[in-house]
């Protein structure tokens, strides 16, 4: 299921005193099976962007393609939730959304609405509790007797057992520890190849941007400025910090690299593993 | 529709209104809602209307501006009066549509029951539109330091309201946030029978009650951290300078007083 967003423009309080343009003339599309980071500065309007993709937001102007439904400005929408369930966010902080007794109860909340049997979305929540790195003997627990991090992994679980086509991530591994990071991505990538979800990545972590992201859209102040393939985008220092951007520590390495040894590697190297290995190929750096 | 009240914002700019003292503004609204009273023909409500009409004039607002941005109240309003026209039933009866009656004291009752509430919409917006609430909080604290002998706690009252009014943008922000997470897991608010919709605020509750004793907590450990000990011998930062101008604003406030009752009683 493709979503392809057209001219998309969002206005927070239209017509008041208040009126903000968040988002004005956004177009791209967010290809079935591939990873889309988006990136941009704070307040560059990527979360109001992202409540667009299951149509928790309905653009000022513009319209959103998703699967076969277009949501449409002054257009009335019935019946949401068949897209609810097929594309399914993980919020920035999800752990706010925590609020049944048992995690169990929390987990099954998401898939129940979406019309599971109790039986099935039980099995579910164990099975998405162990996915995302959690002890089964939490499932019994109150959510908030664990740890943040821990809170964190049963929201995101949550949603997981909603089993979407295509899953939004706000900044999923802010404020969590360098490990726990790591091992976040790491099961969002695993879940992407493996079963072929869409992956859209809001991220702050140029490192995550270039490493998952098979296409890279970068906002500034509510527009879309760029859209590129990481490699592409990453070439272009200059560029990214005109949006307050930076690049990966990568390819920094590989910049100064060059700049003493006065080579030129052929390519931008986006991961550690491709640096080592052009290096090791290419050898005769003196 | 919530993102548009204006009902309790604060709007900042330059007028004579935003500079007065908010003691002043205090007084002059509480003032404003006894006098009012006062009111009881088309003639008081008149004067009553020009004088809120150039208070409005004073705070730099466009009448436009509050008429749209208070909409919601209006629509209460609105209600108040086609209750009023409706069901009072006295007088005689001015048209009769099938088993509608509508009556003299109902047409009365209703417009200036509609008209008293308008004005003090109005008034009562003004003051929040024009004075930053920390103003309000210190002026009402100011006003209530007399008290303080009869062991009065107007400093912990004025610190209470200001925490309250600091936080309810963020308690506003923090629902919008948390619904729109319960949605995309399929709750639904806005449709369905009643049993579920009810049901569905539970999701919501529970996350805003657990951050907001969260929040509460945190906010105490950093005041106690900082040495906070309540009033006792603390010194203001922003200092409230009474003019002249305060002055004639209560003074104005005398004359509507006076002319409302002499409309009233002898005209
Ligand atoms: N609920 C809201 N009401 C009004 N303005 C908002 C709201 N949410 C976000 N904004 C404004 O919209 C702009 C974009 O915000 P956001 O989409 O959160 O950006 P980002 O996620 O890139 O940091 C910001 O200027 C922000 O202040
Ligand atoms: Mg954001």
């Amino acid at each position: 299921m493709d979503i392809l967003l057209e001219q998309v423009e969002y206005r927070y309080a239209a017509n008041s005193p208040f009126e903000k343009k968040a988002v004005e003339e956004v177009s791209f599309k967010i290809p079935e099976g591939q990873c889309t980071a988006i990136i941009g500065h704070t307040g560059s309007g990527k979360s109001t962007l992202l409540l667009h993709l299951n149509a928790l937001l309905k653009p000022t102007s513009g319209s959103v393609k998703i699967g076969d439904r277009t949501v449409k400005s002054g257009r009335k929408e019935k019946d949401l939730k068949p897209i609810r369930e097929k594309v399914g966010i993980v919020f920035q902080f999800p752990e706010q959304q925590l609020f049944e007794e048992t995690v169990m109860k929390d987990i099954c909340y998401g898939p129940m609405n979406f019309g599971v049997s109790e039986k099935e979305a039980k099995k579910r929540a164990a099975y998405w509790l162990k996915e995302v790195g959690m002890p089964e003997d939490v499932l019994e627990k109150s959510p908030f007797d664990l740890s943040g991090g821990q809170m964190r992994r049963v929201a995101i679980a949550g949603v997981l057992a909603m089993e979407p086509e295509v899953l939004v991530l706000d900044e999923p591994t802010a404020g969590l520890d360098p490990r726990g990071r790591r091992e976040m991505m790491e099961m969002f990538y695993r879940l992407h190849k493996e079963r072929g979800i869409t992956l859209v990545l809001v991220t702050h972590s140029m490192e995550d941007a270039a490493r998952y992201a098979d296409k890279v859209v970068v906002m500034h102040k509510g527009r879309k400025v760029h859209e590129a393939p990481p490699r592409e985008l990453f070439s272009d220092a200059e560029r990214l910090s005109e949006w307050g951007l930076g690049i990966p520590e990568v390819v920094k390495f590989q910049r100064m690299l060059e700049a003493k040894s006065g080579k030129t590697f052929p390519k931008v190297c986006l991961t550690m593993d491709e640096l080592a290995e052009m290096l090791k190929q290419g050898g005769g750096l003196s | 529709m919530m993102e548009k009240m204006i009902f309790g914002r604060y709007i900042p700019a330059d007028s004579i209104a935003h500079r007065m003292d908010p003691r002043a503004k205090l007084i002059f609204v509480f003032a404003f809602i006894a006098i009012i009273f006062i009111a009881d023909d088309v003639w008081g409500y008149l004067i009553a209307a020009v004088f809120t009409y150039a208070s409005i004039k004073l705070s730099g607002l466009s009448l436009r501006f509050l008429i749209s941005g208070l909409k919601p109240v209006m629509i209460l309003i609105a209600f108040t009066f086609l209750l009023q026209l409706f069901f009072a039933r006295e007088g005689n009866i001015v048209l009769e549509l099938g088993f509608i009656k509508i009556y003299e004291e109902g047409i009365r009752q209703a417009f200036f029951i509609s008209m008293r509430f308008t004005l003090l919409v109005f008034m009562t917006s003004l003051l929040t539109l024009t004075t930053t609430p920390i103003s309000i909080t210190d002026g009402l604290e100011s006003l209530l330091n007399p008290l303080k002998k009869i062991k009065f706690p107007a400093h912990e009252l004025a610190l209470m309201m200001s925490i309250a009014l600091r936080f309810i943008p963020t308690l506003m922000d923090e629902t919008d946030k948390i619904m729109k997470a319960q949605m995309a897991r399929g709750s639904d608010m806005s449709s369905g029978p009643l049993k579920d919709r009810v049901k569905a605020i539970v999701p919501l509750m529970i996350p805003l009650f657990v951050n907001a004793f969260k929040r509460a907590e945190d906010l105490a450990t950093a005041m106690e951290v900082r040495g906070y000990r309540g009033g006792e011998g603390r010194t203001k930062y922003r200092l409230l300078v009474w003019q002249a101008r305060d002055t004639l604003a209560l003074l104005s406030l005398i004359i509507l007083a006076g002319a409302l009752t002499a409309f009233r009683f002898w005209i």
